[in-house]
């Protein structure tokens, strides 16, 4: 039996990786951190001989929720990803040591792989009161997080708190907790939204770096386009009944038992980008619309700050609305509220008129 | 030189001072420092919370019906409790009522939650305090597998399932990227296990790994995903419909059978994995009875789990409630959430000021205004902390006691009440588990009695949500599909002034919600929560909290490896997110100091 500790450069060619996508990634990674080809080479060789991608995971202004969902990973199971994908040797939530051995550590990968590990960040830095509303070490978290940064190959930025602020950054956001791309600008951040993400996403994220041997493509406000670039609207099962005009008007009524749309009751699955309708939650049980309940839009920008989750879509100025789906799109502009109503009422319309026309013809 | 506190403890802080901080495997952000004597004996401890988010000034203004969400993400691990504690308190402040069914799914949701996070508390928090992971590598994978026969009937137990466990371990930590492991204090003195029960240990730590998002599962069906579910006050969102058209979407006999096998697997890894190893971990450290505090004197239990819908009167809870003051177990008194002078929160030691703060404040006065600075004696700058100075202000959790006293919370405090009260299924399991391991009653004040409570407690949850899942089957049966209320849903047939309260045990404690509705907008909003209690900083009068007491008089094999403060603090399951979430009523003029 083979004693030889496996490379992350020999577990890529495992998956499939060319040599010569992997000398791409290597070059990429280097470009992208504004280093030279002398880098890429240097790259390639540390993760040749080096073995696992070192993970540091840290923990600012948060509730833990995003670690929660990483354990929750089905496919991969988290005690392979753990075990054989990548060295988690930071995390706060599960690692063994604490106090200044914990910290040790910190020092060491900084040392050892510069350049080499990857960031991972959940929550976010308040910058009020000197960073004191997050004390780690006795010493603020923001200074915590930019040295981490700084030797960083790659920052991922774990759900909502770290890409857009989320609860404690909601209105009047009283410790100005800040999102981790406001105080880290010189290194590529992936922004993984959502509260929480969901878990096989982030083990996707994770996981996609190592297989194939890239950086996922990002979208321009920075999250991997394979999870976030449709609306849960756009794949959402109960679709059908919005075009309908079949609406659940109260809760638990007739129409709720049949599963009809909610958009009424307050659904935010039009303007929201995740993957819940198509990934759903906890090894594809549900999701949030499928339990009966609207999506309350937790992986969009200040989601806290859109009027309540049981309002009708209102006010909501960042959506552009599908072009070809109903003739209503450019009406709509600024008025997005107004546009899914009559997005709406326009195909609930155009279904009576079409029930006329068959009635017309059946008479 | 010492300091008596009222609550009987003598601090001396003339020793060498230890820190730790962070304190890892816990919740949230914490520091830890204490004195200890000439023979490595704690002689002083200061527990503080060091991390601050003002959810509750977020709320002011905002729908009552919104709360939920808000306060759900007080805290992602014991995700839900603060929703079911919210959605209670505008049901309380509205007079709102709940279908039965609401009622139902709302315990099996809780309990999945009670379980879950047991779960992964001993096993992924607290397991590496006693347990060795590197000692397990020179277990005898027969002798394990025969260790393991001893204590259970669990099917994975053969030796050759432990020896491919081994292996991949071995080659684990030859790579030498210990990931999580790396730096943890194996070899040191204070682990007692042998190595056979190190590996048994281990494997458990794998299998609880992937077991637990199985549990978590029964709250993506009932609110669509975990973290995080949905609540709705009212009722619950998901609809039931067994057999009519759109049941395929509803809670239908799929999802009921999809539940029912879950709380199968429950209860069979309840009893036959984590009780099991709870009990011979705990035989090899037997005479480790340290971190008792004051479980042995104050505890405090609000009670959950109601048997029948809207009744949360003690008698229709079937967690105990009420609370047992200096150890007298004889006499379990009456705790009321409404009474100005019960639950009050003090900040002299806390980075707040009160107008007078030789005075508590009721929740539905609160009153939380930062006020970071630092008292004369710490070391260090305001953003560079070498040591703390506790006679000062020193933690950003306040100080929350009960008729002045300082109370331990959690599910050592539940079941002394439970047991107190002579409630069989609370006494028996207790004297059965001293009796298996031949050791007195006082052996529950410990951190673990602790750590037993919870595996008890984890046991019994999942007989409840048995209970729960057929109590649910039978009301539908019954012809009872409702799962919501709306009469009040709107904010019209509400009045124009309201205040309520909602409590629940959350699986680390008492917790409870207070919230005033004015002009159908929340005017204020305050939670205290468990780790508030638990690991409160000192009060006006001196009184230390449940943390800075269980750490008192514990030896220390190695104050460079603090292991014995780990256990200990662990064997509470801190939640410093949930304790540090706390903000003023007045959350305008309280931005407006802040911004500098």
């Amino acid at each position: 039996m083979g004693t030889a500790t496996e490379t992350f450069y020999s577990v890529i060619r495992r998956q499939g990786i060319t040599r010569r996508s992997f000398h791409k990634f290597c070059s990429l990674t280097a470009t992208s951190l504004g280093l030279g080809p002398l880098a890429a080479s240097r790259i390639a060789n540390a993760l040749e001989t080096k073995p696992r991608v070192p993970v540091i995971w840290m923990h600012g202004l948060e509730c833990t929720c995003c670690s929660e969902s990483f354990i929750r990973s089905a496919h991969p199971l988290v005690k392979d990803a753990v075990l054989s994908m990548i060295s988690l040797d930071y995390d706060d939530t599960i690692m063994a040591a604490a106090g200044h051995q914990a910290e040790a550590i910190l020092e060491e990968t900084r040392a050892k792989h510069k350049g080499q590990y990857i960031l991972a960040v959940e929550g976010n830095p308040p910058l009020n009161e000197g960073g004191m509303f997050c004390i780690d070490g006795g010493k603020p978290f923001v200074e915590k997080l930019k040295m981490m940064a700084e030797d960083a190959m790659a920052i991922i930025a774990w759900g909502a708190c770290a890409s857009w602020g989320c609860v404690q950054a909601a209105k009047p956001n009283p410790t100005q907790a800040t999102p981790i791309d406001k105080v880290i600008t010189n290194k590529p951040i992936i922004k993984v939204p959502g509260c929480p993400p969901i878990a096989e996403v982030m083990t996707g994220v994770v996981t996609f770096i190592t297989t194939f041997g890239k950086l996922p493509e990002l979208d321009r406000q920075g999250r991997p386009k394979m999870f976030y670039s449709q609306r849960i609207h756009d794949k959402c099962y109960r679709r059908p009944h919005f075009d309908a005009g079949q609406f659940v008007e109260e809760w638990d009524d007739e129409a709720a038992r049949k599963g009809y749309c909610l958009y009424k009751m307050g659904c935010k699955g039009p303007t929201t980008y995740n993957a819940c309708s198509t990934v759903r939650w906890n090894g594809g049980v549900s999701f949030p619309i499928q339990s009966g309940h609207g999506c309350i839009g937790c992986s969009e920008d200040g989601f806290w700050d859109k009027g309540s989750f049981y309002d009708r879509l209102t006010n909501i100025k960042q959506f552009g609305i599908e072009k070809n789906a109903d003739q209503i799109g450019m009406a709509a502009a600024g008025a997005v509220g107004a546009a899914v109503a009559a997005h709406a009422a326009v195909t609930a319309v155009k279904r009576l008129a079409s029930k006329r026309e068959d009635a017309g013809h059946n008479s | 030189m010492g300091i008596q506190t009222p609550n009987g403890f003598n601090l001396d802080n003339s020793g060498k001072r230890i820190v730790v901080d962070p304190v890892t495997r816990i919740e949230g952000h914490m520091r830890v420092e204490v004195n200890v004597d000439a023979d490595n004996v704690i002689r002083n401890a200061v527990s503080t919370g060091t991390m601050w988010r003002g959810i509750e000034v977020i709320l002011k203004n905002r729908d009552p019906r919104d709360a939920w969400a808000f306060t759900e993400r007080i805290c992602g691990v014991c995700t839900g409790t603060h929703a079911l504690t919210s959605v209670r308190a505008v049901e309380n402040a509205l007079g709102i009522t709940i279908p039965e069914n609401a009622n139902s799914i709302r315990n099996l949701m809780q309990l999945a939650l009670q379980v879950h996070d047991h779960v992964v508390h001993f096993y992924h928090l607290h397991a590496l305090d006693w347990v060795d992971v590197v000692s397990a590598l020179s277990a005898d994978p027969r002798a394990t597998s025969t260790l393991a026969q001893s204590i259970s009937s669990w099917p994975l137990s053969s030796p050759g399932y432990f020896k491919d466990l081994q292996t991949r371990l071995k080659k684990f930590v030859e790579s030498g990227q210990l990931g999580p492991f790396k730096n943890g204090y194996w070899g040191s003195k204070a682990y007692r296990l042998p190595p056979e029960a190190n590996l048994m240990a281990v494997a458990h730590y794998l299998e609880a790994l992937d077991f637990q998002k199985e549990i978590v599962k029964i709250h993506t069906i009932f609110g669509g995903k975990n973290p995080h579910p949905n609540w709705l006050v009212g009722g619950v969102p998901c609809p039931i419909n067994v057999d009519g058209t759109g049941a395929v979407g509803a809670i239908n006999m799929e999802r009921l059978n999809l539940i029912s096998s879950i709380i199968d697997r429950i209860m069979e890894f309840n009893e036959m994995v984590y009780l099991p190893d709870v009990a011979a971990i705990g035989s090899f450290y037997k005479d480790w009875l340290y971190g008792g505090g004051i479980s042995g004197q104050n505890v405090l239990a609000y009670g959950d789990v109601p048997e029948h819908a809207n009744d949360y009167s003690a008698k229709n809870l079937k967690l105990p409630r009420g609370a047992i003051i200096n150890g007298n177990l004889s006499e379990v008194l009456p705790v009321d959430h409404a009474n100005p002078d019960e639950i009050q929160e003090f900040v002299v030691h806390s980075w707040y000021k009160y107008p007078d703060e030789t005075k508590g404040l009721h929740p539905w006065d609160g009153i939380t205004e930062p006020n970071y600075e630092l008292g004369p004696n710490a070391k260090g700058t305001k953003t560079a902390i070498e040591q703390l100075d506790e006679g000062g202000k020193y933690s950003w959790i306040k100080a929350p006691r009960w008729k002045g006293h300082a109370m331990e919370v959690g599910p050592l405090a539940r079941w002394v009440v439970g047991y107190a009260q002579n409630k069989a299924e609370f006494k028996d399991p207790v004297d059965k588990f001293l009796k298996d391991l031949d050791l007195p009653m006082s052996a529950l004040f410990s951190t673990l009695g602790r750590t037993a409570a919870r595996a008890l407690e984890s046991v019994w949850a999942g007989r409840q949500m048995r209970y729960f899942q057929d109590k649910l089957v039978a009301n539908i049966k019954a012809g009872d599909s409702s799962t919501a209320n709306v009469d009040k849903w709107k904010p019209e047939s509400w009045p124009k002034e309201a205040k309520g309260f909602g409590f629940t045990e959350a699986p680390r404690g008492a917790l409870a919600h207070w919230i005033k509705i004015k002009e159908t907008k929340i005017d204020n909003y305050q939670c205290v929560v468990p780790t508030t209690w638990n690991g409160s900083p000192r009060d006006p009068q001196g009184n230390i909290g449940a943390f800075e007491a269980s750490l008192m008089n514990t030896p220390m094999v190695n104050p460079e490896q603090p292991l014995e403060i780990l256990r200990t603090i662990h064997s509470f399951d801190p939640c410093l997110a949930c304790s540090t979430h706390v903000m003023s009523p007045d959350g305008q003029e309280l931005a407006k100091v802040k911004v500098r």
